[in-house]
């Protein structure tokens, strides 16, 4: 019973309620205008203290698929948030006001600490500075299992920025609970997955995993290559910015390496790290990744509301 | 031998690491104590060769997960009528709350000054701790 809960980090479902999350996720992908009215008189709030153009569109998107409203700030200065009010007083007033909400914010742990004072109101995770990003998960999963009919008993590269990139770690912890996965982690040594990953998820899970720092020689095993943009507002110096922005850029020659079935998965936005060259491969499935996100955040919002 | 006189009621903070008794006092804040508190360093000790000691006279509430995070080790008699009533055998915390603060500067606990400082403890034998906010690993100061 996904009910009321809250939507924070990936362990916070279990994997029976994952499954019954995205069934509902396959039911809207094929008939989303069933499910056009299912939302009348909620109201979704959408806090953004940090920019973001899909996450927030992708959430008001859904809820108005739904039929419900929005109400929300796309950042902070607009809100009471310059005065100096703390998260707790925010979101407790929020739940006034709205039957939902969705955070994002740039301090990790921040929509933790919020769901901590709420009562009733089911809150969800839209990404805490570079720790977790479960929805973006969501919109990963969604689509591997359009693309390739399951989760388990497949070879997962990731690329670029595995130390702050925070929708690498949602999907590594989210992957954990399923048997067969094979990661292969490439990054730079400076860029590498954060200790509790390495040690408590994947170490503690027994998954088999290879960290390398070139992409060429497994791009072949690989059943779906996670890119991800080195992000500047996550470096606190600007030259570390600049000498490890470049280091993987995806392109038609190093797609040749790539396997017949080896599709590219990014969250989007990229920088320089995919050539747009690469847009037109029938294996780049970044942008339909981004629609299927908007479908799954529907059946989020539809299973928390406890509407389905 | 030097002698130290027995306590009558009050706790005894037993196999401190010789050299640590002193900081364990500060930490304690046992210089401000108005009681009776005697620090004994270097004390022979058959498990230990060397170890210190600290002697409070007085009933005090001892934060027994502070203690069993520097030093699962150290023992605790609570004494009564002269006689050990009691032996607290400490062990790492599983979960600490306002001991330890996390230092990742992104955390949101570095801005909501109001939220607690929980830890979850990661390896018992590393002494090592993640914080429930941020997920960041930490090994807390031990002695």
């Amino acid at each position: 019973m996904l009910k009321g809960r809250h939507l924070i980090d990936p362990s916070d479902f279990s994997r029976a309620e994952f499954r019954e999350l995205f069934d509902l996720a396959h039911q809207i992908v094929k008939n989303p205008e069933s499910f056009y009215k299912s939302c009348e008189g909620k109201i979704l709030a959408t806090l953004f203290y940090e920019p973001s153009t899909r996450t927030r569109f992708s959430f008001e998107a859904a809820m108005l698929r739904l039929g419900g409203s929005i109400i929300g700030f796309s950042e902070p200065n607009s809100s009471s948030v310059a005065k100096g009010e703390s998260i707790a007083d925010t979101i407790r007033t929020i739940e006034c006001y709205a039957d939902i909400a969705v955070m994002r914010h740039p301090k990790e742990g921040a929509p933790r600490v919020a769901s901590q004072w709420l009562t009733s109101m089911p809150l969800i995770n839209a990404g805490d500075g570079g720790h977790q990003h479960p929805t973006q998960t969501l919109t990963d999963i969604l689509t591997v299992e359009l693309l390739k009919g399951s989760v388990e008993n497949k070879v997962y590269g990731f690329c670029g920025d595995l130390k702050f990139g925070r929708t690498v770690h949602s999907f590594i912890k989210f992957l954990s609970n399923y048997e067969g996965i094979k990661l292969i982690l490439i990054s730079p040594e400076e860029l590498r997955v954060p200790e509790y990953i390495r040690e408590e998820i994947i170490k503690k899970n027994n998954i088999e995993c290879v960290e390398v720092d070139k992409m060429e020689p497994y791009m072949q095993e690989i059943d779906f290559l996670y890119m991800t943009r080195v992000q500047r507002e996550r470096f606190f110096n600007e030259e570390d910015y600049i000498r490890l922005k470049d280091r993987f850029i995806l392109d038609k020659e190093k797609m040749k390496y790539a396997g017949a079935g080896t599709y590219i998965l990014h969250p989007l936005p990229r920088v320089n790290e995919i050539s747009i060259e690469v847009d037109q491969d029938p294996r780049a499935q970044y942008f339909q990744q981004a629609k299927n996100g908007m479908y799954v955040r529907m059946a989020l919002i539809l299973k928390l509301l406890g509407i389905y | 031998m030097l002698q130290i006189t027995s306590i009558e009621k009050g706790i005894v903070i037993d196999h401190i690491p010789a050299g640590f008794g002193i900081k364990l006092f500060h930490y304690l804040k046992l210089d401000k104590a108005e009681y009776t508190v005697a620090l004994i360093n270097n004390a022979y000790s058959d498990k230990m060769v060397r170890k210190d000691i600290i002697k409070i006279n007085n009933e005090i509430d001892l934060d027994v997960d502070f203690l069993g995070l520097i030093n699962p080790d150290i023992t605790i008699n609570v004494i009564e009528n002269g006689k050990i009533v009691k032996k607290v055998k400490l062990k790492v915390p599983e979960k600490v709350t306002n001991v330890i603060q996390c230092k990742n500067p992104r955390c949101v606990t570095s801005i909501e000054n109001y939220a607690d400082h929980i830890f979850h403890l990661v390896d018992p034998e590393k002494r090592s701790y993640r914080c429930e906010y941020c997920d960041d690993i930490v090994i807390p100061y031990s002695i």
